[in-house]
C-alpha cells in the first residue's frame, strides 16, 4: 500500500467519513457516555482497541470466510473482543468500569465495528485494516470527547474531572476547574443536552467542509446598500 | 450429483469455519479470564470494604465485616431477592450490622443502600451504593455531592419518631432537596425500613445459624 493510501485513511476515519459525525453510527453509547470527558475517552478507547482488533483479525480471514457465514464470524470475532475489553477494564480500571457499566458490553452493537469489518476490513490487507481501525476508532472517540468536554464544561464547569480514575493518582492534576460553580447548565448533562451537543457538532462540522468547498471568493467592489 | 456434493462440501466448510472462529474466540476470552479473575476478584473485595468502612467509624470492628457475611431474604429491604448482611465484631462481640437495603420507589429506578446500625439501634452511616438518579438534582444523596447522607447518623426508630421518618414535605423530620423530592424520600423511607427489619431480627443475624428468614 503507498504511503498517500494510509493518508487518506486518516482523513475518511478522522473527519470526511468519521463514524460519529457522517455515517452516525454508534450513536447509542456516544449520547449515552458523553457527560464527562472522562467517561467519553474511556468508551472512546475501549471501542478503538475493538475496532482495531476486530479489523485485523477479520482481514486475516478474510479469504477463508465464506459469504453465507461472514455476518456471524464478525460478530463472534468482535463479541469475543469486547469480552476481552471488559475483562480488562473490570481488573485495570475497575471505578471507570463500573461507571460505564453496560456500555461496555454494548460496544458489541455499535454498527460503526461491523460496517468496517464488513465494509472494508474483510477486502484489504491487515496493514491497511489495522490503520483503518485505529483512525476510526480515534475519529469515534474525536467526537465523544468534543462532545463530553462540551457537556462537562457546561453542567460541571469543569474539564477532566475524574482524571484519576483513568490514569491514577497523577491524574489529579488533570482537573480544570474552569467556573466557579459546581451546579451548572444542568440540561448539558441531561439526554436532551446530549442531542442538542452533537447536533452543534454537526453544524460545525457541516460549516468548516462548506468554507473549505467554497471557492476563493472573487474581490466584490459594489457596497452593500444597508438601510 | 456434483452439484449436490458441492453443495453438502461448503456448507461443511462453512460450519467447520464457524466453528473455528467460535473456538478461537472462546479460547481467547477463557485466556483473559484466567489471567484476570484474581485481580477483579481482589478488586471487588477492596470496593466491598471500602464501601464498609464509609459506614462503619473506624475503631468500632476487630473483624473484617467484608468476610464475615449472610445472606438474607425479606420484604422490608426492598426486594424478593436475598441481599448480604455485613457483621461488624469488636473482639468477637457483636458490634454492628451493615445492612443491604433496596429504595424501590427512586425517581429513576431502585436505589442501592448501604446501612450500618449498631446494637442499639442506631445509625452508624448510610451510603449509596448504586443509583440512576438525575445529575444535580437527585445525586444529592450521593456523600460526594452533599452531606446530607450523613443526617442519618446517630438518629434511630425513636429519634425521630417513626411516623416522621420521611421528608419534611410529608411531615417528616429530613430534608428533601430543591427540585428533588421523591429521591430523598425514597431512601429515608429505605433507612426506616432497614431499621424497622434490625429491630426485629438484629440480634439473630449475628447467630451462625444457616436458615435464613
Amino acid at each position: 500500500m503507498a504511503a498517500t493510501d494510509f493518508a487518506q485513511l486518516a482523513r475518511d476515519g478522522l473527519w470526511h467519513n468519521n463514524p460519529g459525525l457522517v455515517q452516525l453510527l454508534g450513536l447509542c453509547p456516544l449520547l449515552a457516555v458523553s457527560n464527562t470527558t472522562i467517561n467519553a475517552l474511556a468508551l472512546g478507547l475501549a471501542t478503538t482497541l475493538v475496532l482495531t482488533g476486530s479489523n485485523v483479525t477479520v482481514s486475516l480471514i478474510r479469504n477463508a470466510a465464506r459469504p453465507e457465514i461472514r455476518i456471524p464470524v464478525f460478530v463472534l470475532i468482535i463479541a469475543s473482543f469486547v469480552t476481552v475489553v471488559e475483562l480488562v477494564m473490570n481488573a485495570f480500571f475497575h471505578q471507570l468500569y463500573l461507571i460505564l457499566g453496560i456500555f461496555i458490553p454494548l460496544i458489541v452493537t455499535n454498527c460503526a465495528i461491523l460496517g468496517r469489518a464488513e465494509a472494508f476490513a474483510s477486502r484489504t490487507t491487515p496493514a491497511p485494516a489495522a490503520f483503518d481501525g485505529l483512525m476510526m476508532g480515534l475519529g469515534f472517540t474525536g467526537v465523544l470527547v468534543a462532545l463530553g468536554g462540551l457537556r462537562e464544561l457546561l453542567g460541571h464547569g469543569s474539564l477532566l474531572r475524574d482524571a484519576p480514575l483513568l490514569f491514577g493518582d497523577p491524574g489529579q492534576h488533570l482537573t480544570v476547574q474552569l467556573l466557579p460553580v459546581d451546579q451548572g447548565f444542568l440540561l448539558a448533562l441531561l439526554p436532551p443536552g446530549a442531542f442538542i451537543g452533537l447536533g452543534l457538532l454537526l453544524a460545525l462540522k457541516n460549516v468548516i467542509d462548506s468554507r473549505a468547498r467554497r471557492p476563493v471568493p472573487t474581490t466584490q467592489t459594489e457596497p452593500l446598500t444597508t438601510p | 450429483m456434483g452439484g449436490r456434493r458441492r453443495l453438502i462440501r461448503g456448507m461443511l466448510t462453512a460450519a467447520m469455519l464457524l466453528a473455528a472462529v467460535a473456538a478461537g474466540g472462546v479460547g481467547l476470552v477463557a485466556l483473559i479470564q484466567q489471567l484476570t479473575t484474581d485481580r477483579i476478584e481482589a478488586r471487588q473485595a477492596e470496593q466491598t470494604l471500602q464501601q464498609l468502612e464509609a459506614v462503619l467509624p473506624a475503631g468500632h470492628y476487630t473483624n473484617n465485616p467484608a468476610e464475615d457475611v449472610r445472606r438474607v431474604r425479606d420484604t422490608r429491604l426492598g426486594t424478593e431477592q436475598p441481599l448480604p448482611v455485613y457483621r461488624a465484631r469488636r473482639n468477637g462481640e457483636p458490634a454492628a450490622l451493615v445492612l443491604t437495603v433496596i429504595a424501590p420507589d427512586g425517581y429513576s429506578g431502585p436505589i442501592e443502600l448501604l446501612v450500618a446500625v449498631d446494637t442499639a439501634g442506631e445509625v452508624l452511616g448510610v451510603r449509596v451504593v448504586d443509583h440512576a438518579e438525575t445529575p444535580g438534582l437527585g445525586d444529592a444523596i450521593e456523600a460526594r455531592r452533599s452531606d446530607w447522607i450523613d443526617g442519618f447518623r446517630g438518629r434511630s426508630l425513636g429519634d425521630p419518631p417513626r411516623d416522621q421518618w420521611t421528608v419534611r414535605r410529608d411531615g417528616g423530620a429530613f430534608d428533601q432537596f430543591t427540585g428533588a423530592t421523591i429521591t430523598p424520600r425514597a431512601v429515608t423511607r429505605a433507612v426506616a425500613r432497614a431499621l424497622d427489619y434490625h429491630r426485629e431480627h438484629g440480634d439473630a443475624l449475628f447467630q451462625d445459624a444457616s436458615e435464613d428468614h
